[in-house]
C-alpha cells in the first residue's frame, strides 16, 4: 500500500520540476505553457490523494473542474500565442519584454 | 451754530457728488454750476463763521457731531473744533477755492484736445474735474475743521487722494502718471510717521481729542520712552517729530519734497489751488494746530526750523536754473513753505499762518497768471520761448507783476509784512540752529527776488521770442480768467497791511496758537510794533529789503542789459549749474537707492522665493521627486515572464512563512 505521503511527494515534485522549468526555460514560451499545465497536474494529484485518503469524493469532481478550466486555458494560451508570433515573429521568452519598464 | 458748521464742508460734498457721479445727465454748465454753487455755499457760510468768531468774540466751539465708534475708552468721532485759527483757513481755503473753480472755466474749456479721440477717460473730463476740486475742498476742509486726530487724518489722506487723481488727471501721458504715483508715494512715506505720531497720541495721551491730548502735553514731556532698548527718547520730542514728518511729506519739506514739482503735470488750475494754496499748506497748519504739543520740545523745534530753513534755501536756488514757467513758481513755493516752516520752528506759528494767508493768495494768482500765458501760448511752458508779453496781455502782466512784488517782499504788499516778520521773529528767536536759519532766510530773500524777476523779465519784456504762428494769435483770455486773477490781486496789496496789527502781534489766535513763556521770537517783535506804516518805516534799516532790490536789479542787468552774462556764468560754474539742475541729484538718488533698492529686492524676492523656492522647491520639487521615486522603481519591471513568476512564489512563500509563524 503506497501512502499519502508518497503522493503528496510525488505532487510536490512536479510542482518543483514545473516552477524550475519555467525559472529555467528562458527560450520558447510553449515549454511554460506546458509547465503551468504541470503545476495543474501537481494540484490535481494532491486533490485526488486527499480525497482517496478522506473518503469524500468532491476532492476528485474538483479535478475535472480543473482539467476543464485547464483545458480550455491551454486552447485560449495556445491562441493567444499563435496572434503572438504572429505580430511579433518570435516566441523567445528573453525578447518579449514589452513590460520592461 | 453747528448746523452751520455742518453745512460748510457738506455744501461743498454735494457738488462734488452731483458734478461726479451725474456728469451725463447735467453736462458741463450744470457741472461747473453746482460746483460753483457749492464752493459758494461755503464761502460765504465760511464768512459768517469768521464774522462770528473773529468780529463778534464768539467763544471757540469744539463738539463732536457724530460718533463713530468707542472703542477702549477712545472715542472715534467726527467733530469740530472752530475758532480763530479755523474759521482764516476756512476762509482762506473756500476763498482761493473759489476762484480757482470760476478760473477753471476758461482753463478747461478746450480739454478735449488733451485727449485721445474716443477715449474713455476724456469723456466729461471737464465734469470730472469740477467733481475732484470740489472733494478736494471738502477734504481741506474737513482737514482743518477737525476737533480730534482721526478726522484730521481722514483730511489728511482725503487731500492726498485728490491730490493724486488731480496730478494723474491727463492719464494718457505717461509723465503725469509717473507724477501722480510719485507724489502718492513720497506722501506714503510721510504719511507713515504721521500716522506713528498719532499711534504715538494714542498710546501715551489715551485719546484722540485735540484738547484731551493738548491737556497732557506737560505730563508726556516728562516721560520718556526707549524704542532701541538702551536709549531713552523723550516722549513729546518722537511725538512732535514724527507728526512733522507727515508734515514734511505734505508740505514738501526736504527730503520729502520731491514729488511737488513734478506735480506740475496736472492742470494749472490745481497746481495753484493744492499745490501752492491750500493743500501743501496743511502740514504748517498741522503744526500751528500742535502748538500746545510742539512747544514743549525744543528736539523738535530746531529740527523743524533746520529742515525749514534747507528747503527755504535750497530750493530757492533750484527755481533760479528753471525753464519752465509752472516750475519756477514751484520752487518757488517749496522755498515760501520753507520760510513757513522756519516760523514754525522759531515758535512764531502765527507768523506761519500770517505767511500761509499771504502766501495762498499771492501764489494762487502767479499761478493763474502762469495759466493765463500758458493759455495765450497755446500751452507752451518754457520761458525761454517767451518775451514781450506786456503788450499781449496787460491784465495778466500788471497782476503778475502784483504777484511777483507781493511774493519778494517789496514794502507794503502783503508778502512784505509776513515774510519780514518771519525773518525778524528767526533772528529773535533762541532756539538752536536759529542761526543758520536766519542767514538762510535772509539769502532767501535775494534768491525769491532774482528768480521771480527773472522769469517775469523773461516772460513780458525783451524780444519776442515765440514762432509766428503763436504771435498771430495771442491774446488775453477771457472773463472767467481775468476775473479771478483781479480778485485774487486785490489781497495780495492789500491783506498783510491790514490784518498784520491784530494776526501777528494782537491776540487773534488767542488760546489756539500756544507759545510757552521761554520762547519770546515773536514777542521780541512784537515789542517794536507800531502798526502797519511803522513796520514798514522799519523795514528800510533792515538788509532784507535791500537784497531783494538788489535780486530784482540783478535779474533785469543779467537776464535784460547783459543776457550773455548768463551764459558765460553757466560755462565757468558748470559743476554748479548741473547740481541745481539735477536738483541736487535728489531724485537720481531716489531713483537708485530707493526705487533701484527696491526693484533689487523684488528681482531676489522673485528669483529666490518664486523661482527657487515656491516654483522650484515645492512645485517643480514635487513632481520631480515622484518623477525620481518612478525612475528608481521602474528597474522593478524587466518585462522578463520569470521574474515575475518568481515574484509571484516569493510572494506565496512569504505569505505561507507569515502563517507559520503565526
Amino acid at each position: 500500500m503506497i501512502g499519502l505521503t508518497s503522493y503528496l511527494t510525488l505532487g510536490a515534485i512536479l510542482f518543483a520540476i514545473s516552477v524550475a522549468g519555467i525559472f529555467l526555460n528562458r527560450k520558447n514560451i510553449v515549454v511554460l505553457l506546458m509547465c503551468i499545465e504541470l503545476m495543474l497536474l501537481a494540484a490535481n494529484i494532491n486533490f485526488v490523494a486527499f480525497s482517496y485518503y478522506l473518503n469524500d469524493l468532491s476532492g476528485q469532481v474538483f479535478v475535472f473542474f480543473i482539467l476543464t478550466v485547464a483545458a480550455a486555458e491551454a486552447a485560449i494560451g495556445l491562441a493567444i500565442l499563435v496572434t503572438l508570433f504572429r505580430s511579433r515573429h518570435t516566441i523567445d521568452v528573453e525578447e518579449l519584454d514589452s513590460l520592461k519598464g | 451754530m453747528e448746523n452751520l458748521y455742518l453745512a460748510i464742508p457738506l455744501a461743498s460734498l454735494f457738488g462734488a457728488i452731483v458734478a461726479g457721479f451725474f456728469s451725463a445727465q447735467i453736462g458741463r454748465k450744470g457741472a461747473h454750476s453746482v460746483t460753483i454753487l457749492g464752493v459758494g455755499i461755503s464761502f460765504i457760510l465760511s464768512l459768517v463763521a469768521l464774522n462770528h468768531h473773529v468780529f463778534n468774540d464768539a467763544a471757540a466751539y469744539n463738539d463732536s457731531v457724530y460718533v463713530w465708534m468707542v472703542s477702549d475708552n477712545i472715542r472715534f468721532e467726527v467733530g469740530f473744533l472752530i475758532d480763530n485759527l479755523t474759521v482764516m483757513m476756512m476762509s482762506v481755503v473756500t476763498g482761493v477755492s473759489l476762484m480757482v473753480h470760476i478760473y477753471t472755466i476758461g482753463y478747461m474749456e478746450d480739454d478735449l484736445h488733451n485727449w485721445p479721440k474716443e477715449s474713455l477717460a476724456g469723456t466729461n473730463s471737464y465734469q470730472r474735474f469740477f467733481s475732484y476740486i470740489s472733494l478736494f475742498t471738502f477734504s481741506m476742509l474737513m482737514l482743518v475743521m477737525s476737533n480730534n486726530f482721526m478726522q484730521l487724518f481722514f483730511g489728511w489722506e482725503a487731500v492726498g487722494l485728490v491730490s493724486y487723481l488731480l496730478i494723474g488727471f491727463w492719464s494718457v501721458r505717461p509723465t503725469a502718471v509717473y507724477a501722480n504715483l510719485k507724489a502718492f508715494l513720497v506722501n506714503r512715506v510721510g504719511d507713515f510717521g504721521f500716522i506713528l505720531g498719532i499711534a504715538a497720541v494714542v498710546m501715551y495721551a489715551g485719546s484722540l481729542d485735540y484738547y484731551e491730548v493738548f491737556a497732557q502735553a506737560e505730563a508726556m514731556s516728562e516721560q520718556s520712552m526707549s524704542i532701541f532698548s538702551g536709549h531713552e527718547w523723550s516722549v513729546i520730542s518722537v511725538i512732535c517729530i514724527l507728526l512733522f514728518v507727515g508734515a514734511m511729506g505734505k508740505s514738501a519739506q526736504i527730503p520729502l519734497h520731491v514729488w511737488l514739482p513734478d506735480s506740475m503735470e496736472g492742470p494749472t488750475p490745481i497746481s495753484a489751488l493744492i499745490h501752492a494754496a491750500t493743500m501743501v499748506t496743511a502740514g504748517i497748519f498741522m503744526v500751528t494746530r500742535m502748538s500746545p504739543l510742539y512747544e514743549w520740545s525744543d528736539a523738535a523745534l530746531s529740527f523743524i526750523i533746520i529742515i525749514g530753513s534747507l528747503t527755504a534755501f535750497l530750493m530757492g536756488l533750484v527755481g533760479i536754473v528753471q525753464n519752465d514757467i509752472k516750475r519756477v513758481v514751484a520752487y518757488s513755493t517749496l522755498s515760501q513753505l520753507g520760510y513757513m516752516t522756519v516760523a514754525l520752528g522759531a515758535s512764531a506759528y502765527s507768523a506761519a499762518v500770517f505767511h500761509l494767508m499771504t502766501h495762498a493768495f499771492f501764489k494762487a494768482l502767479l499761478f493763474l497768471a502762469a495759466g493765463s500765458v500758458i493759455i495765450a501760448m497755446h500751452h507752451e511752458q518754457d520761458i525761454r520761448k517767451m518775451g514781450g508779453l506786456k503788450k499781449y496781455l496787460p491784465i495778466t502782466y500788471w497782476t503778475s507783476l502784483i504777484g511777483s512784488l507781493a511774493l519778494i517782499g517789496f514794502p507794503g504788499f502783503s508778502g512784505f509784512f509776513s515774510k519780514d516778520a518771519i525773518i525778524e521773529a528767526v533772528h529773535h528767536s533762541t532756539i538752536p540752529g536759529h542761526e543758520f536759519a536766519y542767514m538762510a532766510v535772509l539769502s532767501g530773500v535775494f534768491i525769491t527776488a532774482f528768480y521771480s524777476f527773472r522769469m517775469f523779465f523773461l516772460v513780458f519784456h525783451g524780444e519776442e521770442r515765440m514762432d509766428k504762428h503763436t504771435k498771430e494769435h495771442l491774446h488775453e483770455p477771457g472773463w472767467v480768467v481775468k476775473g479771478p486773477l483781479i480778485a485774487l490781486a486785490v489781497p495780495s496789496v492789500f491783506i498783510g497791511g491790514f490784518t498784520i496789527g491784530d494776526m501777528l502781534f494782537g491776540d487773534y489766535f488767542g488760546s489756539a496758537v500756544y507759545i510757552a513763556e521761554n520762547h519770546t521770537g515773536l514777542a521780541e517783535v512784537g515789542k517794536h510794533f507800531h502798526g502797519a506804516w511803522a513796520f514798514v518805516e522799519h523795514a528800510f534799516a533792515g538788509p532784507a529789503i535791500y537784497l531783494a532790490a538788489l535780486g530784482v536789479f540783478s535779474a533785469w542787468f543779467i537776464y535784460m542789459k547783459q543776457p550773455e552774462i548768463a551764459e558765460n556764468t553757466k560755462r565757468r560754474f558748470i559743476v554748479i549749474y548741473n547740481l541745481l539742475d539735477r536738483k541736487y541729484y535728489f531724485d537720481d538718488f531716489n531713483s537708485i537707492v530707493f526705487g533701484g533698492g527696491s526693484r533689487n529686492l523684488g528681482d531676489r524676492l522673485w528669483k529666490v522665493g518664486d523661482v527657487m523656492f515656491i516654483d522650484g522647491l515645492l512645485v517643480n520639487g514635487s513632481a520631480r521627486l515622484v518623477g525620481w521615486f518612478a525612475g528608481v522603481t521602474r528597474r522593478l519591471q524587466t518585462g522578463m515572464l520569470y521574474h515575475y513568476a518568481f515574484a509571484m512564489i516569493i510572494g506565496v512563500l512569504m505569505l505561507f512563512a507569515i502563517g507559520l509563524v503565526v
